[in-house]
Order: C-alpha cells, then structure tokens, then sequence
C-alpha cells in the first residue's frame, strides 16, 4: 500500500527521483520509444477517421477521450461500412473490456489508490501494460506505465490532429494505403502474441469466424462475435499458460 | 449529433472498464478458464481485426470478402515482422506497399 515514490500520473520525466537508477532510465526511453512508434499509428487514426466520415473534433475527441486504439478505429470503421454510429460504439466497447483485464493485472503492480488511481487508469492500454506487467518491482512497473501511457497519449493525440488535418487535406487515404496500414498495425501488435501454438490456433479461429460472418451481421459484429473463440478454447484448452 | 453521442458513450464506457479493471480485486481473474479467456481475447480480437480490415469490401449487398491492395500490404507487414522490424516500419512498409500497387 505504501509507496517508495510519490510521484502520480500528472508527474512528467523531470520529477523521476534524478533518474539515478540506469535501469528506470532505460524503461523511461523504451516507453517513449513505444510512444513514437505509436505515435505513427495515429496519423493514420487521423487520417481514416477524418475519411470515415467524422469531423476533426469528433476524431480528436476519441483519441482525447476513448484513448484505446483499437476501440477508436472500431468505431469508425462501422461509420465508415454504414453502420451505426451506436453499433460502433458498441464495437468499441467490447474491445475496450480487454482493457478491463489489463487492469486486474496492472493494479497490483502498480499499487496506486483513489485520485492516483482514477487518473493512472485513463492511460491503461495494450502498450502500457505491455511495458508494466513484464518489471520485477514496484518502481520499475510505475515508470514503464507513466513513461509507456504518457508518452503514448501525448504523441497519440498529437498525431491523430496532424492525421485529421492532412486526411482532410489529401484526400482519399486509399492513395497512400493508409488502409492497408491499418491491417500492418493490427498484425504488429497481434504478432508477439503468436509464440503458442494455442494462441495461434485461437489467431486462426476467431479470424475465420469474424471472415464467415462478414457477410451476414452488421459492420462491426463479426469482430466480436469472433470472442466466443477465445471463451471456447479457455473452457478446452488447459494447463498453466505462464501468468504471474 | 448521433456522432458526437456516440464519441462520448464510448468514451464514458471505454472509461470506466478501464478504472473497473484496475479497482476490482486481483482475484477476480483467479479462476482459470476466465484467466486463460483473458489472455486469448486479445489474441482472437486482433486476428480478427487483421482479417476483416484486410478482406472485406464493400458491395452491392453490402459488406463482403474481397483481396486488393492491401493483401499485398499485409503480406508485406509479414515479411517486414519475419525480419524483425520495428511496428513503424512494418505499419509503413503495408501503407507504402498497398500505394504503390494502386499507382
């Protein structure tokens, strides 16, 4: 309960204790390296949304807002098929539950409570619990978060601003294949998830089954129905699966 | 405005399932078929994801499979993850891939 440091999710790099462990250093640099890359992602959010149909506020408001990538291009991609703009954000939703389930990881690591708590959750996505759940201490997991989640929010919401201002200025984002970006982004971030057999049989399935549905629900459904895949093989599949 | 409503429920619920998961007590995800469903969600979640922002078109009847450009660009993002690019490099080589097969 009690934590060595005092800092919160508002404390930028600067209030990092001197950064006297090499260690936390180089957490710090790899989450705002994290954030660049990321940062490229969400000019072609930017980009899509804008293209999809939403004005600039409204794409700026999800990243601001939403702030959990897959949800927002979600939500979009139904517009952008037709769909409702409630069904997507229903889609939206759904996906953002596995967040849900970062966080029961998370918390524990990072040991933050009330106001701490509240602010710290706005920036629980896939990266940084991806540089959070990996740390053997305490210190180490709250610098990959704050370090991971800021830098990725700042560069995200900046770079969902320039990729609405330049998708309203470019035109069809065909041209520069933003669209095929979105697939290379989505198999980058599925890829390091692929080191089990049984991981990359549920890869298989759920995609198989959201292509069959593809044809007979609404936009944005077959995605989630795709989940049932990952209820079924937790009920089947069995044995440790290397959770701390 | 149904847009903008839309934008901030999914905001709102978005939200809160982020603050619900790091309230809720850790052994709310003790036991283990709910463990390992959590693990494969995601999993399941963005091969789908890959799967359906690559294939799908729209058609007459609507929504429908169909391979284009960005095959090739998705195709490229493989190769490009084989060798162990960076995500920004693999994010581009599918863009720049996708648009050279359109010019």
């Amino acid at each position: 309960m009690v934590g060595r440091r005092k800092d919160t999710p508002g404390d930028g790099p600067g209030h990092r204790q001197g950064n006297s462990d090499p260690e936390v250093r180089a957490i710090v640099r790899d989450g705002v390296l994290v954030g660049v890359a990321t940062g490229a992602y969400g000019i072609s959010f930017g980009a899509i949304s804008v293209a999809s149909g939403l004005d600039v506020w409204q794409t700026c408001a999800l990243s601001l807002l939403v702030f959990t990538g897959a949800s927002q291009f979600a939500l979009v991609g139904v517009v952008a098929a037709g769909g409702s703009p409630f069904l997507g954000a229903l889609s939206g939703l759904l996906l953002g539950t596995r967040n849900t389930l970062y966080g029961l990881k998370v918390a524990p690591m990072v040991g933050w409570r009330g106001a701490r708590r509240a602010a710290a959750a706005h920036i629980l996505i896939d990266e940084s619990t991806a540089m959070t759940i990996t740390r053997s201490n305490r210190e180490h997991a709250r610098a990959g978060y704050l370090a991971t989640g800021l830098s990725v929010f700042a560069l995200w919401n900046l770079a969902t601003l320039i990729g609405a201002l330049a998708g309203d200025a470019l035109g069809d984002p065909r041209t520069y294949g933003l669209d095929a970006a979105v697939g290379g982004a989505f198999l980058g971030l599925l890829w390091p998830r692929l080191d089990t057999a049984r991981n990359r049989v549920a890869a298989f399935l759920g995609a198989a089954l959201a292509l069959a549905l593809v044809a007979f629900v609404p936009a944005g459904v077959p995605v989630l129905a795709a989940s049932v895949v990952a209820l079924g093989l937790g009920l089947i599949s069995r044995g440790g699966d290397g959770e701390p | 405005m149904t847009l903008w409503l839309a934008v901030l429920g999914c905001a709102t619920g978005c939200y809160l399932l982020k603050l619900a998961g790091m309230s809720v007590p850790e052994r709310a995800l003790a036991h283990p078929v709910l463990r390992r469903t959590a693990d494969l969600l995601p999993v399941v979640l963005l091969a789908a994801l890959v799967a359906v922002q690559v294939l799908v078109v729209p058609t007459q009847d609507g929504p429908g499979l169909g391979l284009d450009a960005r095959l090739a660009g998705l195709a490229a993002a493989f190769v490009a993850l084989l060798l162990r690019a960076p995500f920004i490099v693999v994010v581009f080589v599918a863009a720049l891939t996708a648009a050279v097969m359109r010019l």
